[in-house]
């Protein structure tokens, strides 16, 4: 669909744990064809310190409802006010914004790593690659289990692994010491990941050496979101690339990683 | 009816609303929100000689009511331009200007030849103001005599619309108006971004690559503001007006202070439709204070 400005309805803004929450927004327009990766540029009123708009990944959508779902966690200033944001009022959005990662084939075993609010891509992904679950392999980590949210929802979809830094849910450690992804990940054919930058360029840089393709979808600071402003550019193995336009996602062989 | 229509030197606009070089891409890129054509024109992004990768990451700092970028003139070239480009972005129906910029004299001169011979492009901006380039840019439009020096060469070569694009970081901006209009200029843009900078405290670390940046947005309204007023007290030829415009009454206000036409550019990153808000706003403003033309409207101020 085409990129437009809208003013969408929060229909539902519930806290899921400390810092994360779902926003669950309706648009007045038709949506369609929205896929794992791509993202929505959301204002933020603020009066003076917040001007340039905030970028959140895709979580869901619903067609028929004509909803998306947003996993909003804390991170600073612009997120924590939209936290604050009220059931019912108006919410101003360019969306939809960005590339989505390439779908898997039917024949393919997919990991999906998801660290922080990366995750909700990747849950999304699980949800519409119409593989066989025995085929998805889901892997979250967080620092602790409260940080964690809850996967329910998604558990069809897939066999779901978890790591806390403290280990008090899953395996201890990072996503990287889990033994999927340490013992096992030759089995999978796609790997896909996002998260903070230090796990991604970490799974990325075993995915080249072990020549498995693996994409990873960045979240660079950005003004405009849709390749106007050239603020938000990758240093790529072909020159600086818009994360917003030619990205978020990306093959990491094309990265310099 | 309102007439929106104004004139900057031979050349008529539909109405004073364009859209600043660096905020619109090729226009192409914001397609998506409006139809392109109800603007007066677009200032394409700043185009050099040669292809340029820009600044390293990061180059943008969110500040308060605005923001500070140094991209520093990312763009693939003329040739890019002339050949996969201009062939898709000429039947706009609106005015295509480009935004010429160069490290020396010669770059200027022989990138203004490439584009004259374009004849969809009626009129070039000539950057001697872009705070983000270590050559050229800013150094040129910091002193009359170099802006005089690259005024009076590019003019000798171009023979349409010449708009020179002045910053603000000079101690009397209106003595450099007057300077590049005794070289031929038709028109002056302004302001260009303010040099900036913005300190991480915790990391005590710059946030730009390049430590300091252009600062743009609501914040510099004032600053813009000023200086067109200035400005138009100094030069005969017209102004085009930009810095912090987010609304069709910051617009006004600029047309009032002395500009002939306007650029939307930061606010396009938060809301690309804005241009057209502006354009039917200032339709409504008129309608209310009874303003025929917006030609009445320029330099209006009553002190």
């Amino acid at each position: 669909m085409k990129k437009t400005v809208i003013d969408f309805l929060l229909l539902e803004n519930k806290k899921l744990n400390k810092d994360n929450f779902l926003l669950i927004l309706q648009t007045p327009i038709p949506i369609s064809n929205i896929f794992p990766g791509q993202f929505i540029n959301v204002e933020i009123k603020d009066a003076t310190e917040i001007f340039l708009r905030r970028p959140f990944s895709v979580l869901d959508v619903d067609y028929e409802k004509k909803t998306i779902s947003l996993l909003v966690k804390i991170l600073g200033r612009g997120s924590r006010k939209l936290t604050e944001a009220k059931e019912g009022q108006t919410i101003s959005a360019i969306f939809p914004l960005g590339k989505s990662f390439t779908l898997p084939d039917k024949n393919d075993r997919i990991l999906l790593i998801g660290g922080g609010s990366g995750v909700a891509p990747m849950l999304f992904l699980s949800k519409i690659c119409e593989l066989n679950p025995a085929n998805v392999a889901v892997l979250i980590g967080a620092k602790s289990a409260s940080d964690h949210i809850d996967i329910a929802a998604y558990q069809p979809y897939g066999n779901f692994f978890f790591t806390t830094e403290d280990g008090s849910l899953g395996e201890k450690g990072y996503v990287t010491n889990h033994p999927v992804f340490t013992e096992q990940l030759t089995q999978f054919s796609k790997i896909y990941t996002c998260g903070p930058d230090l796990m991604m360029k970490s799974i990325g840089r075993t995915a080249i050496e072990k020549n498995i393709f693996c994409e990873v979808s960045l979240e660079n600071m950005m003004a405009c979101g849709f390749g106007v402003c050239l603020c938000c550019v990758e240093d790529t193995k072909t020159g600086h690339k818009c994360v917003c336009t030619d990205g978020p996602v990306f093959n990491v062989n094309d990265l310099k990683w | 009816m309102v007439d929106l229509g104004i004139k900057i030197h031979k050349l008529d606009f539909k109405n004073p609303v364009l859209t600043a070089s660096g905020t619109c891409g090729f226009g192409e890129e914001i397609a998506d929100f409006f139809d392109l054509s109800r603007l007066g024109g677009i200032v394409v992004k700043g185009t050099t000689l040669k292809h340029r990768e820009g600044n390293a990451y990061p180059r943008m700092a969110e500040t308060p009511s605005g923001m500070l970028n140094a991209v520093g003139l990312q763009n693939k070239g003329v040739d890019n331009f002339i050949n996969n480009i201009y062939p898709r972005i000429k039947d706009l129906n609106m005015h295509l200007i480009v935004n010429v910029n160069g490290s020396t004299i010669e770059d200027y001169v022989a990138l203004t030849e490439r584009l004259n011979e374009l004849d969809k492009i009626p009129a070039i901006e000539l950057n001697i103001s872009c705070p983000n380039v270590k050559e050229g840019g800013m150094a040129f439009g910091v002193s009359c005599a170099s802006a005089e020096s690259v005024v009076k060469a590019v003019r000798k070569v171009y023979d349409k619309t010449l708009i020179v694009k002045l910053s603000p970081n000079v101690t009397n901006i209106a003595e450099i108006a007057k300077a590049v209009e005794g070289q031929g200029a038709d028109s002056v843009s302004l302001i260009n971004t303010l040099l900036g900078m913005a300190v991480n405290a915790e990391t005590r670390k710059p946030v730009l690559s390049t430590i300091t940046g252009g600062l743009s947005g609501p914040a510099v309204k004032p600053v813009a503001l000023r200086m067109v007023w200035q400005v138009y007290n100094a030069v005969k030829i017209p102004i085009i007006g930009m810095g912090g415009i987010m609304n069709a009454t910051d617009a006004i206000e600029f047309m009032i202070a002395g500009a002939s036409a306007i650029q939307v550019g930061t606010a396009l990153f938060i809301d690309p439709t804005i241009p057209v808000q502006i354009i039917d706003g200032l339709s409504q403003y008129m309608e209310r204070h009874k303003i025929q033309s917006v030609n009445e409207l320029i330099g209006s101020l009553q002190c």
